[in-house]
């Protein structure tokens, strides 16, 4: 079914007195990893009518990744860069999805990152995490980090939340519960966390669009 | 005193990885705040904690 722009956007903002996609239209917002964070956290964004998202992830989708990523079937053995972008073409067209399919690191991130007002950081390995964190903020660029940590297992829902810790870093989760610790990663704990994310994301835009 | 997340701490004069060490924080998986900014990784090992300096260490955990 053919939509139009105007058509999907009249549909993000009804029951809105605030243009919301207007707004959203004009973030860049990058999104690194996308696994099960980063996965949930582009289609989140891209539902409310993000403009750009920038994402970006070396890995290709496995059966292992199903339990808590917004890939299906379909997409095993599909590059992750690849196969978000074609799940938002599918959920919003008029987003543009600028891939990289690499591994990012201290060299690299500020050049694929720097032109976003928002990063959300969504990878696995806690070292990768910290690395970007500290590469993003400690770079002359005016880039925001939200960054999770600690949603792994099946404990209680309400221990995740989002910290600020300055006004350019913040960060969502239990901070404690690693996945190293054996209790696995559920779909539902993940997207409360990639929700978390996306949602101080949204924020954001929709509360200081002016200042960019 | 210094305040360490959120928690008033004896720690002037400690060099920040000393401080990382003696907490059992592994350097290669925090962010460090000093007074709101971050410190970059390379002068963990060249900045002593100062008197009223708030420090937040943040600790990164797997999973994603």
């Amino acid at each position: 079914m053919e939509i139009t722009e105007e058509e999907f956007s009249r549909a993000v903002n009804s029951r809105s007195k605030f243009p919301i996609y207007e707004k959203m239209k004009k973030a860049v917002i990058g999104v690194a990893g996308l696994g099960g964070l980063g996965s949930n956290i582009a289609c989140a964004l891209a539902r409310s009518g993000a403009g750009t998202i920038i994402a970006a992830d070396f890995d290709t989708v496995e059966l292992s990744n199903i339990n808590r990523q917004m890939y299906t079937l379909k997409h095993l053995g599909m590059k992750k860069t690849l196969a978000i972008k074609e799940i938002i073409s599918e959920i919003n067209p008029f987003c543009n999805v600028i891939t990289y399919d690499m591994f990012i690191d201290e060299k690299n991130c500020t050049e694929i990152f720097g032109g976003c007002q928002i990063v959300c950081e969504a990878f696995d390995n806690a070292q990768s995490k910290a690395v970007l964190v500290n590469t993003l903020l400690s770079s002359n660029k005016k880039v925001k980090v939200i960054s999770g940590s600690g949603m792994a297992g099946f404990g209680r829902a309400n221990d995740i939340t989002t910290r600020t810790i300055s006004d350019r870093f913040f960060i969502c989760g239990d901070m404690k519960t690693d996945v190293a610790d054996g209790e696995g990663l559920t779909a539902s704990r993940v997207m409360i966390c990639a929700g978390h994310q996306a949602s101080k994301a949204v924020e954001i835009i929709l509360k200081n669009h002016d200042k960019y | 005193m210094a305040r360490i997340n959120g928690e008033e701490i004896n720690a002037e004069n400690a060099l920040i990885s000393e401080y990382l060490e003696n907490t059992g924080y592994s350097p290669e998986r925090v962010a460090v705040m000093v007074n709101g900014e971050i410190l970059p990784k390379t002068e963990y090992a060249k900045t002593r904690i100062s008197d009223n300096d708030e420090i937040e260490v943040v600790g990164f955990v797997g999973g994603g």
